[in-house]
């Protein structure tokens, strides 16, 4: 299961030269040909068994006892405990649980409507106005890109208790909402979405800057808000090491921290693993319903920047 | 005025969370704790070191060959990662038109799990007497061992292409998505087939798009803590500092010695620049010959 293809440029070749018609460009276009479509049909399905299957396994591990998941088979549904396990997680350690979903809730939740309104501001500012420092400005963007949060986790831990913020809400919530890939982001949904001759028409009909932004700028840009939201959420959503580093409060930490320490600990309390493996379905349930429900954002919101990031 | 007052909060945060951290790091990675006696009475304040704390590091064969080690793992999960992430979004591109938008939310779900929670789920999937894949592979007489010595990197690399191949699928995808199609109509009407629009056309017309997931991958794998992080609490074939970054934590926290951690931290930051500025050029040259 390590290598999940076989030398992945050799089977786009293979699909290819199967394919003797190719589809024409219009959707009434030619169909492609029964072998290529059967050869297609094949990836996509071994594709949907792998990356669905350790989400099928967890649905059906956490109907399991901690027994019954060492003593019947892992993809087959045993005797249903899903509502004890959902009980005995609900009062493991007066509730940590939904404690630390709330904390990832509240890191996430109000890291990434803080992460956007940012984004939106600078991403208008670069697209809309031509000022000294606007270069400088893209380049800390671009650069700052390259600097994943991981290789900063360490010193921002040091900053922080320089601070005196370790161990508090604002010492993870903080540091998170700088976020580079979400101004650019902005300032390329603002150059498509806002036409420069809408701003010069405000402009002259008396609108100052502040309402023009207001009523034109953040009205044009929600679309793209959202997008910049959903990514963001999801990056302070998988966010580790630094909460792991800032926090030593149980009380304090996010779901991702919760979990591992519960697995880590599981080898030591046995009733621990099955309340890892509801736990772990429990908080990625909400996360898979906002994808699904939110699809053409993340699909759309991409392609409206052309790939151009 | 306007433009500086909204661009105020992102240089504020900017300069205060990722520009002041650097030189955090730098300036404590010049210094260390001054221990008195024994070392049993405490902290005495910190003294200037100079660059000692870097030939300690350097000095640790086990951070030296951590990097050796993400290194491996990227020249082999990337090129299976982004080779996936193609062929899917090639596929989504040209071929699949029945139930498209289920399969792109198929190969993008994993996306949504955190690698936290990817890590755990994978781990009990790896687990001999939890797993159903090693009992399913014991049936048909594979004796799988996914944690041993010489195949628990894999099993980690596993982790990455599963969480991360939709996300490049849907950067490709995207940028397949914005080549106007009368380019292809073009080759079409020249006479070239599927494959060679795909070699000829399109994969040079998204070479950028690509070059930036590679980028971006490599720059991810060197950041490597949280799979192996996790998966190191079900074997002890991971050890503390398997990765460059997994040293930093070890040394920042159990090893109490912040200021090697800091040290460490600059060099894996040095490294990565080292890295990303390589990959660029390697690509610039790569592209002008594809073009």
């Amino acid at each position: 299961m390590s290598a999940p293809a076989p030398a992945p440029v050799r089977t786009l070749a293979d699909v290819a030269s199967r394919r003797p018609h190719r589809r024409a460009v219009g959707p009434e276009g030619e169909r492609p040909s029964l072998a290529f479509r059967v050869v297609a049909g094949v990836i996509l399905l071994v594709g949907t068994i792998y990356f669905l299957m350790p989400v099928y396994w967890l649905v059906v591990a956490s109907t399991k006892t901690t027994t019954q998941l060492y003593s019947t088979p892992g993809f087959e549904f045993a005797q249903n405990h899903l509502w004890d396990n959902l009980t005995t997680l609900t009062q493991y350690d007066g509730g940590i649980f939904w404690r630390w979903l709330l904390n990832s809730g509240i890191y996430s939740g109000v890291g990434s409507i803080l992460m956007a309104a940012i984004s939106v501001l600078t991403g208008y500012a670069l697209a809309i106005y031509r000022f000294r420092g606007r270069s400088a400005l893209i380049g800390i963007v671009m650069g700052s890109m390259l600097v994943p949060q991981t290789v900063l986790a360490q010193p921002v831990y040091l900053l922080v208790v320089e601070l005196g913020l370790n161990n508090t809400y604002w010492g993870v919530l903080l540091p998170s909402i700088v976020y580079p890939f979400g101004v650019l982001l902005a300032f390329v949904f603002a150059q498509q979405a806002i036409p420069r001759e809408v701003i010069e028409a405000a402009r002259l009909d008396g609108a100052g800057e502040l309402r023009t932004f207001l009523s034109i700028g953040v009205r044009m840009m929600i679309p793209g808000s959202v997008t910049i939201l959903l990514f963001a959420f999801i990056g302070s959503w998988n966010s580790y090491l630094l909460p792991l580093l800032v926090l030593n409060d149980a009380r304090l930490m996010p779901i991702t921290v919760g979990l591992a320490g519960w697995n880590q600990a599981s080898i030591t309390i046995p009733g621990l693993q099955s309340l890892t493996v509801v736990g772990a379905m429990v908080s990625v349930l909400p996360i898979v319903l906002v994808f699904v429900v939110l699809q053409r954002y993340w699909k759309n919101g991409l392609a409206l920047s052309g790939g151009r990031f | 005025m306007a433009p500086y007052l909204l661009s105020l909060p992102f240089v504020a945060l900017f300069t205060v969370f990722m520009a002041a951290p650097i030189l955090v790091a730098v300036w404590s990675s010049l210094f260390r704790v001054r221990r008195s006696g024994l070392g049993l009475g405490g902290n005495e304040g910190t003294e200037f070191v100079g660059l000692d704390n870097y030939v300690l590091a350097l000095g640790r064969p086990e951070f030296v060959e951590s990097f050796g080690r993400v290194l491996l793992y990227g020249m082999v999960q990337v090129p299976i990662m982004l080779g996936l992430a193609l062929l899917f979004a090639l596929l989504f591109d040209s071929a699949v038109t029945r139930f498209k938008p289920f399969f792109q939310l198929v190969v993008f779900l994993p996306y949504a799990v955190p690698t936290v929670v990817a890590a755990l789920l994978w781990g009990f999937l790896y687990q001999p007497g939890v797993s159903p894949l090693v009992e399913w592979l014991a049936g048909l007489g594979v004796d799988a061992q996914f944690l041993a010595p010489g195949t628990v990197l894999w099993s980690i690399a596993n982790i990455g292409v599963w969480s991360y191949t939709g996300i490049n699928m849907i950067i490709i995808y995207s940028a397949l998505q914005a080549v106007p199609r009368d380019v292809y109509e073009a080759a079409r009407l020249d006479g070239a087939g599927e494959l060679r629009t795909a070699l000829s056309i399109k994969i040079p017309m998204v070479a950028p798009a690509i070059f930036l997931t590679v980028l971006f991958s490599i720059i991810g794998n060197l950041q490597l803590f949280n799979e192996p992080a996790v998966i190191r609490s079900i074997t002890s074939n991971v050890t503390a500092t398997y990765t460059p970054n997994m040293s930093i934590y070890q040394a920042t926290t159990v090893g109490g010695n912040a200021n090697l951690g800091a040290a460490m931290a600059v060099i894996v930051g040095i490294v990565t620049l080292v890295v990303s500025v390589l990959a660029s050029r390697a690509s610039n040259r790569g592209t002008k010959g594809a073009l």
